[in-house]
């Protein structure tokens, strides 16, 4: 049953991914990113990330996915002008070099030793990652932080017209 | 029980449709969702290292890519804003002023 689940999502995740790519206008790119998304929360929840798959919806699928459709959507793009005249034959070299790469970490994935022996162990809930983000990671957790704080004032500094 | 090398498999051929999606795409907003989905490659990795291991520090990282992830959407499509309003235009080919 678990097995059918993962492929469920597997095959949901690399279909909305392929649609990302695929697709023409970037709109429907992004709202297929967000299927993308849920499908990978799917499979945190299978992966007993149970807190996590929630942060993923939320953040990530909530806010982060609104932000990229509002601006797609405030600069009222032109039905994708698909440039890419002089690059075009880029894809015939990226497609293979693409290739090249996944048979580099697939060779990887089987070349290393596995690890299925341990038993798995309820590590997802909210406590222990609150409790573990509070002590192991606390000066990380602090930094972040700054580095948000820096973002919204690059932002702002950025988007402005004249500063 | 899942394998762990399933969902590595899954994580690979996921950051490999977004490595593609960056290669072949000329649209920057394409570009920036390309570079979403490898990071959600990532951290199918991340987690599943965390889970199968029984330890929380994959998790936490998690968390901070989505923290980083963030802040470059934000960063990013203010800049994406900032040259459709120089150049009209988001195709990254348009914007060479800088190329020999």
């Amino acid at each position: 049953m678990i097995e059918v689940m993962f492929f469920f999502f597997a095959a949901l995740a690399i279909g909305a991914a392929i649609n990302v790519v695929v697709q023409k206008h970037v709109l429907y790119s992004a709202l297929s990113l967000i299927v993308l998304l849920i499908a990978m929360s799917g499979l945190f929840i299978l992966l007993q990330a149970d807190f996590l798959a929630v942060i993923n919806v939320i953040v990530y699928a909530g806010a982060i996915m609104v932000l990229f459709v509002f601006v797609i959507m405030l600069l009222n793009l032109p039905q994708d002008e698909d440039g890419a005249d002089r690059l075009r034959w880029l894809k015939f070299l990226g497609v293979p070099m693409g290739l090249f790469l996944l048979f580099m970490i697939l060779s990887t994935i089987w070349g290393a030793r596995t690890v299925d022996g341990v038993e798995p162990r309820l590590v997802g809930s909210p406590e222990a990652i609150g409790r573990s983000l509070f002590t192991d990671f606390m000066l990380p957790f602090e930094v972040t932080s700054l580095l948000i704080l820096i973002a919204l004032m690059g932002a702002v500094v950025f988007a402005k017209k004249e500063l | 029980m899942i394998p762990l090398s399933w969902f590595l498999i899954l994580s690979a051929v996921l950051f490999l449709i977004g490595v593609l999606g960056f290669f072949v795409k000329r649209n920057i907003i394409a570009l920036l969702l390309s570079v979403e989905i490898m990071l959600n490659a990532v951290n199918l990795t991340f987690v599943a290292f965390s889970s199968r291991n029984g330890q929380i520090s994959g998790q936490v990282f998690v968390f901070f890519v989505l923290v980083v992830a963030a802040a470059e959407a934000a960063v990013g499509l203010a800049l994406v804003i900032a040259m459709f309003r120089n150049r009209e235009t988001l195709n990254v080919d348009r914007s060479n002023l800088l190329k020999w």
